[in-house]
């Protein structure tokens, strides 16, 4: 995997929003919700990216498909940096790029059919005539599991399952080859949400798909990701396989997540772990050095000025002292 | 176990709502028992009836809804059929309810210490200066810092978890004998997730409040549960102590729900298994069990008979609303058929 070349390299990603005040609406400050973030994509993989609010994976994933323009820093699509392309070309790039959306009730217009909403890409991007593209939403709506007659409907007929599925499918029409899912099952029932994670893995098998897949939920995230980008406060702080996230993490950030997560394990309720206190700094008034010193166990004076940079060796961590013992007592080389 | 006597008592609940489509019955013969002290975690999806049990014991039902039928026993005085006026001293006083978005349900144009203050002062008869001081008390007790200068704070001037630690210094501030928690953690990050759920287990256990939690996730209720009750369709389908509830699941839901979660400690490899079909509209109801439809061991008898929640022989009160332990509940038989 590491021998082909990355479908999506994003480099020294910035995107910082002005903070404006009085009536002449002077910038007073920044806002840093992506602050010079690098990772890849590789073809076929599952990339997910995990953090909390206002980590700035939101922002990360809207960037990588310009619907924010970054202030600094590029994304790399085969090849083509699109961060600076213009709009008409980066609008012809967009059939290679899609996104899934969190809830598809607001981003599929309630007026329309999901037929018309599934061929519209295709009318617009393609220049199908209508008839050709309803064929194609036809054949979509079934490899995503449901049937034909759904597309008479309207978004507020169907549950919120079946809702995300069509927003699964809406993606899928102009066959792009990266779809950047963003926390696509976090509105879901539980039962719904095994439902939407299983057919996506099943999609990416059938049509070679990339993802990027967004989400705060670590049991979506292990399940669905080949790899693991955990952001804190618009940072990298640590990329790795999903193995080595879940089994040996670097950052202590990442393992104090970790310990977060409430297990479905009544036995692990008194397992010893780390509650870490205070809350999450605003991307407003980011700490000084290191963004997680404020609330790190381990955090010594250096990090307190020096802001650590992501290392480059094969399980990169932003941290001045990355933890060494994996959880179950190895410690790696 | 079973002689400890109960704080609550909940006894074939039925709630219902007047809509523009007909009555609906959102909460159906629900039964269950808290003792003193205990946690009691109702899980269950959208549309479970969780959240419309809370409010029936509350009485803060809608004015489309009405408790139809049941009782809610509290300290043996039925709820259902108190007067307003006195469940009125008893709710906030012995009984607080703490909500999901903290940012609705605290008044955005009064300060933290206004709003706490007038619990204090209307339940236990305070002066204005000794409630600022029992509040400051409070605040510190849940883990805000600075609580004299918070004291002073709007509610938007917090963060989310101070928010949600706010509500509960509200809900404490009467030493209530019970709290209902309606998702109090859903709109958090995991990591303040983390400190407000150990924040509720160390104060239950300190004043030894019972407490009844709604909630979605499996993995809260493995954390803060003595006892489950997991609802669906505004039944519930199984009751059994935590351990027992996730060591040994019997109900064909309850299990299916279970293998749909994905877990972080466990090796990852096998396929998630999913629940086919969606959550029944209240609406239209199916007849006989009510998750029939979506079950993978549903019998003809499944189809047409309601099951009613039968206890498990050999079990220390662990029930099931299922036709596949019907024989099993029978006295006489010794074990429960266990569900590959």
């Amino acid at each position: 995997m590491t021998t082909t070349e990355p479908l999506l390299q994003v480099r020294n990603l910035k995107k910082y929003y002005p903070i404006r005040k009085g009536v002449i609406a002077r910038t007073v400050g920044q806002v840093r919700a992506v602050d010079d973030v690098s990772f890849d994509v590789h073809p076929g993989e599952t990339l997910g990216i995990v953090g909390e609010s206002g980590c700035g994976k939101s922002t990360t994933g809207r960037a990588i498909l310009r619907l924010e323009t970054p202030t600094a820093g590029s994304v790399i699509f085969e090849g083509t940096d699109i961060a600076t392309l213009s709009a008409g070309t980066m609008r012809r790039r967009r059939t290679d790029l899609q996104m899934v959306f969190q809830d598809p009730y607001s981003s599929l217009n309630p007026q329309i059919r999901i037929g018309d909403l599934l061929a519209e890409p295709l009318i617009a991007h393609h220049r199908l005539k209508r008839a050709a593209a309803q064929a194609r939403a036809a054949e979509i709506i079934q490899v995503v599991g449901l049937p034909r007659l759904y597309l008479n409907r309207y978004p507020h007929e169907l549950s919120g399952g079946q809702r995300q599925r069509v927003g699964i499918a809406r993606a899928l029409m102009l066959e792009p080859k990266l779809i950047v899912c963003d926390e696509p099952v976090s509105a879901l029932d539980v039962s719904i949400q095994a439902q939407v994670l299983n057919l996506l893995k099943d999609l990416q098998g059938e049509f070679g798909l990339t993802y990027v897949f967004i989400s705060h939920g670590l049991g979506a995230i292990k399940y669905i990701s080949d790899r693991i980008v955990v952001m804190y406060l618009g940072k990298v702080m640590e990329v790795a396989t999903t193995q080595e996230i879940f089994t040996a993490p670097r950052h202590p950030y990442t393992e104090i997540l970790l310990d977060a997560y409430p297990e479905a394990n009544p036995h692990l309720r008194d397992r010893p772990r780390i509650i870490v206190e205070g809350d999450v700094p605003s991307p407003a008034k980011p700490p000084a050095g290191c963004v997680f010193h404020t609330r790190c166990p381990s955090a010594q004076a250096i990090c307190t000025t020096e802001i650590p940079r992501l290392s480059t060796d094969a399980h990169p961590v932003a941290c001045h002292f990355p933890l060494l013992a994996s959880k179950n007592g190895k410690v790696e080389s | 176990m079973t002689t400890t006597p109960a704080l609550l008592q909940v006894g074939n609940l039925k709630t219902e709502f007047r809509t523009d489509q007909g009555t609906v019955t959102a909460v159906d013969e629900v039964s269950f028992r808290l003792a003193a002290g205990e946690t009691l975690c109702l899980v269950g999806e959208s549309g479970s009836g969780k959240s419309v049990t809370a409010l029936s014991i509350m009485g803060l039902l809608a004015d489309n809804g009405r408790v139809a039928h049941g009782s809610i026993l509290f300290e043996d005085q039925d709820l259902v059929t108190l007067p307003e006026r006195q469940l009125r001293g008893i709710r906030g006083n012995s009984i607080a309810m703490i909500f999901q978005e903290p940012m609705t349900s605290l008044n955005p144009v009064l300060t933290i210490g206004d709003q706490l203050s007038e619990t204090v002062i209307l339940h236990l008869g305070l002066s204005r200066a000794q409630a600022r001081e029992r509040v400051i008390e409070l605040l510190a007790k849940v883990g805000i810092p600075r609580p004299e200068e918070i004291v002073d704070d709007y509610p938007h001037r917090l963060s989310g978890g101070m928010r949600q630690r706010a509500m509960i210094a509200m809900a404490l501030s009467c030493a209530p004998k019970l709290i209902i928690a309606d998702e109090p953690t859903t709109a958090l990050d995991v990591t303040i997730q983390a400190q407000i759920l150990k924040l509720i287990r160390d104060l239950s256990a300190e004043t030894g409040t019972a407490m009844i939690l709604i909630t979605h996730d499996l993995g809260v209720v493995a954390e803060m549960a003595d006892r489950v009750a997991v609802m669906y369709a505004g039944q519930v389908v199984e009751e059994a102590d935590v351990f027992t509830l996730f060591d040994e699941p019997k109900h064909p839901y309850t299990i299916a729900l279970m293998r749909s979660v994905p877990h972080i400690s466990t090796p990852a490899g096998d396929r998630l298994a999913s629940i086919s079909g969606s959550v029944p509209s209240l609406l239209q109801m199916p007849t006989g069990c009510r998750f029939h439809e979506r079950c993978p061991h549903a019998m003809d008898r499944c189809r047409d008979d309601r099951p009613e929640l039968l206890q498990l022989s050999g079990q220390n009160r662990h029930t099931v609303r299922c036709w596949l332990y019907d024989d099993a509940a029978q006295p006489g038989t010794t074990d429960a058929k266990v569900l590959a």
